[in-house]
């Protein structure tokens, strides 16, 4: 139900890149991968400990693929995944599909009206959206209040949950092992046969979350002002929680067609860890979600960014202290110095031997917490390579960004000694045998290594590109990446609070 | 050729319509097979002359060895004027080094190894613990040993700790999570109380590397100890080692059991202005009880109904049908050594902050005239009962329970007396608490937002006590304006 923040998501996909050359061979004996006649790919990895499993169910489409005036509208679909099917959460299904029909007429008149440049009657206006609102009402009385979730939830499960970003959309939670049928036939349910009841309320609660993540949160403020102006072609310059005007006006056909373009079988990808034998699981896997139809696989490119030949700036006056933020243009994760990034961001940000604690934090004393990272905001098309400083009282935004320079000028023109470099790969090895620990992780790793590279054994290769990562690459890529023509910054400046009432956000 | 496709075609349409519907949910419920029978491995508990008590918890996985040890002694017991020393000195305890060793040389040693020794500093204990691969084991745990029985407390770490407490305390203010985060301890349990105080420039200050040292020397004893180790280790082993280690380690003097009684602030609106925001945090607040009360059962049974998960009437009332929320929920909370608050919460916009009030107060009244139904009541019990087996899924999750039981002096099988304290609830007992500890009139209203946008004044639903959250100046500095500009 979540639209994680993105530099929350940023530090779980660097982790995740972070692999090992753990047994490759002794991991796969107990992984079964099968793509379904109709497209889809199910995994099992088989790890007895207890009698529960985790899933994951990866869509590959996020944020960016929401469509033009239509922002937010894949993280609203996530919405929607929770509400039901034709047979659960509904008194009886004919009579409420005609009602949604008629819910459906009535908006689109209603927001035809609204929106009218010219000849626009207010009183028209006003008497649609009664009559949209009573059409809801009437559509209401047939709902079961969330009884997809009460089913999940009384059945056992654990952490039931989702999340859209820019990259992907992703549905996860855990069941007692005895479960796996009932799970297998409530996933594949929900893909089938969703419906869009309750979605004007359910509107409402994402406009909540937008108002809690972003417009009431200096840093969400910020973060969505840096990334914006950071991103003036690609699609990664909107919010995934959508704009204010977009939740106001997208419509629950518009979520309908959404759902019918992406959620196709050769687009999901979805991985199961635990107590289950492949030998009995497979077949419920093939029973249930092979009954998906098939359909071709969507179109997913989106604008590619064009060379900034300028530096950015965003600075936002806010009655809170100040923050910094900066950003670099990269390539995509295919990039051949993908690894090289991910060894850039241990070097400058992993604990307290990281560059910039040690410089920042420690020694300049100028700094509470300081750290680059990769992903920003997402990583399957080009994006940012970020650096931040929190300053200490006393001390400005200038003078960490001077600081953080320092710290790139000398990856650009110094070598990184031999203990840095061996301190890299080796925690990249140990980060990866960590996360294979848990069954929720291991199943989000399964499914997102799958998805990005059409093989999950990446997850242990990209322990031998960080391997082979040498002194001279860092050199390299960080001289091309960190020039100031390709730097965008973000700054949060202390202003005195304002005098009377103020609406950040554009809000309504 | 076409007509057999079109023929085949309807024949496989109709068996997927007909599959849909013998298949439904609730057949596929009735015909499940039952849960293995499934025990947890239990660690083995080890009590060593000195009166340390460790845990050992074989997990052969991955070649990994993780522990951690509990001390006896936190926040709750730092002097008033030095609110702050626990967090200091859970922080200066690693970062500034051992007898022989800087805190930076330890950095070194463990990134190297991509292993961690950290400590920290909570309401009623101190923690250290390590993570490392077993193949550096032997080396990590030197380091553990180091930091647990000769820290350094170097001056320099402590300045600069207290210069990072220094920056929290100035971004306080900024986020209206952290404002709320803070005051609600403090409507609980009073302002002066040690569950409720902060931590302010001038108590940071006040605290000496001196105070660090006494700290260590008065509560850091083998007595005081409970260790956990989990991981790729062999048990008898281990535990040689550990006796080697600790055995010649004295004891020290046991702590005393001190009660903070909470002196809640006055039922009524509470009210905190916050113009930069768009979204309004309501919080009702009251006192909740512990876990060894016999009301602990019912009570998580009323949570789970009321205001846990997408199955609870706040949910379903103030998010699902009314669209007022993102974030809904609460109940009535339990801690193990003193009670716990209890804290109903809704997240709204300006324009209906104060139907949320009204929506929140419909539901309470609505226990009365409404009471939770046995259905309701089913599915709660349901889901925590179904949902059982994730208490223990791991070995590293029952090491952590064990280990809190011992710290609290609860029976070691108080998992397995939930499981039958859940099973006999009734709708009565859920009933009964409801009536005991939620109270409409003697709640603490806490409201945090823009009262320019409200859609009816706070005042207009009873008196208003306006919260003054400024920061008090560091000592030496003039007032500023609340979360004002740094100089």
């Amino acid at each position: 139900m979540k639209q994680r923040l993105s530099l929350l998501f940023l530090a779980l996909i660097s982790l995740m890149t972070t692999a090992f050359a753990q047994d490759v061979n002794s991991f796969a004996k107990n992984i079964t991968v099968k793509t379904l006649a109709n497209g889809l790919t199910v995994m099992i990895y088989e790890r007895h400990e207890a009698p529960v499993f985790s899933f994951f169910t990866q869509v590959d489409a996020g944020s960016a693929q929401d469509p033009t005036a239509r922002t937010g509208l894949a993280h609203m679909f996530e919405h929607m995944a929770f509400k039901g099917t034709t047979t659960i959460g509904t008194k009886d299904y004919a009579a409420e599909k005609v009602a949604l029909e008629k819910v459906e007429t009535a908006y689109s008149a209603y927001i035809e009206e609204r929106d009218k440049r010219i000849g626009r009657d207010d009183k028209k206006v006003a008497d649609l959206e009664k009559a949209w609102k009573e059409a809801v009402k009437n559509a209401d009385q047939y709902v079961v209040n969330n009884q997809f979730g009460q089913i999940v939830e009384s059945q056992g499960g654990e952490g039931m949950n989702a999340f859209t970003d820019y990259d992907e959309t992703a549905y996860h939670y855990s069941f007692p092992a005895n479960r796996f049928e009932l799970w297998a036939y409530l996933e594949s349910e929900r893909f089938i046969h969703p419906v869009m009841r309750q979605f004007y309320d359910e509107r409402n609660v994402v406009m909540e979350e937008r108002r809690m993540r972003t417009d009431s949160s200096p840093t969400g403020r910020l973060l969505e002002q840096f990334n914006t102006a950071a991103f003036q072609a690609s699609q990664y310059q909107r919010p995934t929680i959508g704009w204010m005007s977009d939740l106001n006006t997208f419509s629950a056909t518009d979520a309908e067609a959404f759902f019918h373009h992406y959620y196709i079988p050769s687009n999901i990808v979805i991985a199961v860890v635990g107590d289950v034998k492949a030998s009995e699981a497979m077949p419920i896997l093939e029973k249930y979600f092979g009954r998906i139809p098939s359909a071709p696989k969507p179109d997913e490119r989106i604008t590619t960014e064009p060379p900034q030949n300028s530096e950015r700036r965003v600075v936002l006056q806010e009655a809170t202290q100040p923050i910094y933020i900066e950003g670099y243009h990269r390539p995509d994760y295919r990039d051949k110095d993908d690894a090289v990034y991910d060894a850039i961001t241990d070097l400058m940000s992993s604990g307290r031997t990281s560059r910039l604690y040690r410089s920042l934090v420690r020694d300049r004393k100028i700094a509470s917490d300081s750290a680059g990272f990769t992903g920003l905001p997402g990583n399957k098309y080009a994006h940012l390579f970020a650096f931040y400083a929190v300053p200490l009282p006393g001390h400005a935004t200038d003078e960490v960004a001077k600081a953080i320079h320092e710290e790139i000028e000398k990856l650009r023109t110094q070598e990184v000694s031999d203990e840095e470099l061996k301190m890299i790969k080796t925690r990249a090895k140990a980060n990866l045998i960590r996360g294979l620990a848990d069954n929720a992780g291991l199943a989000s790793q399964l499914a997102i290594y799958q998805t990005r590279y059409g093989d999950w054994k990446e997850l242990f290769r990209s322990v031998d590109r960080i391997d082979a990562v040498t002194k001279g690459d860092i050199k390299r890529v960080a001289s091309q990446t960190f020039v100031p023509n390709n730097r965008t910054v973000g700054v949060i400046e202390t202003a005195p609070p304002p005098q009377g009432a103020t609406n950040p956000g554009g809000a309504q | 050729m076409k007509r057999l496709a079109s023929l085949l075609v309807s024949v496989l349409l109709l068996a997927a319509l007909s599959f849909g519907q013998a298949q439904d949910w609730q057949q596929i419920v009735k015909s499940m097979p039952k849960l293995s029978d499934f025990h947890a491995p239990e660690p083995k508990r080890v009590v060593l002359p000195n009166g340390m008590i460790i845990f050992l918890q074989e997990d052969h996985e991955l070649p990994l060895i993780d522990g951690v040890a509990r001390i006896r002694g936190g926040s709750r017991l730092e002097p008033a004027s030095k609110v702050g020393l626990i967090d200091m000195y859970g922080e200066v305890w690693r970062t500034g080094g051992t007898k022989t060793q800087t805190g930076d040389q330890l950095d070194d040693f463990l990134e190297a190894r991509a292993a961690k020794v950290e400590t920290g500093g909570g309401i009623d204990s101190t923690t250290i613990g390590w993570s490392s691969l077993k193949g550096d084991f032997d080396d990590v745990f030197k380091v553990f040993v180091d930091v647990l029985q000769n820290p350094a407390f170097r001056a320099d770490k402590l300045e600069l700790a207290q210069r990072n407490a220094f920056d929290a305390i100035s971004r306080r203010n900024d986020d209206i999570n952290s404002i709320v985060g803070r005051q609600i301890p403090r409507l609980a349990y009073g302002p002066n109380n040690p569950y409720g105080r902060d931590a302010e420039y001038a108590t940071i200050a006040a605290i000496t590397q001196q105070d660090l040292i006494k700290w260590h020397d008065t509560y850091v004893h083998p007595n005081n100890i409970i260790l956990g180790i989990v991981g790729d280790f062999d048990t008898s082993a281990m535990e040689a080692k550990l006796q080697q280690t600790f055995a010649n380690w004295p004891k020290g003097a046991p702590l005393p059991n001190e009660k903070f009684p909470p002196n809640p602030a006055k039922p009524g609106y509470y009210l905190i202005p916050k113009p930069d925001v768009n979204q309004s945090s309501v919080n009702m607040i009251g006192t909740g009880t512990t876990k060894d009360n016999p009301d602990f059962y019912p009570i998580q049974v009323f949570n789970e109904a009321f205001g846990g998960g997408f199955s609870s009437r706040l949910f379903r009332d103030l998010r699902t049908t009314k669209g007022l929320a993102y974030s809904v929920g609460g109940g009535i909370g339990t801690r193990f050594d003193h009670p716990g608050i209890l804290h109903l919460v809704i997240g709204t916009k300006s324009q209906t902050t104060i139907e949320a009030i009204q929506g929140l107060y419909q539901e309470i009244d609505d226990l009365k005239t409404n009471p939770l139904s046995a259905e309701e009541i089913q599915r709660a019990k349901d889901s925590i009962l179904n949902s059982f087996v994730f208490n223990f899924d791991t070995p590293e999750k029952v090491l952590r329970e064990r280990m809190a039981y011992e710290f609290y002096g609860y029976p070691l099988n108080f998992l397995e007396k939930f499981k039958e304290g859940i099973e006999k609830v009734q709708p009565a007992d859920v009933a009964k608490v409801a009536a005991k500890y939620l109270h409409k009139d003697q709640l603490v209203v806490l409201v945090v937002g823009n009262t320019t946008e409200f859609d009816k004044p706070l005042s207009s639903l009873g008196p208003v006590n306006t919260v003054d959250i400024s920061i008090p100046p560091p000592p030496g500095e003039k007032a500023a304006a609340a979360g004002g500009p740094s100089k």
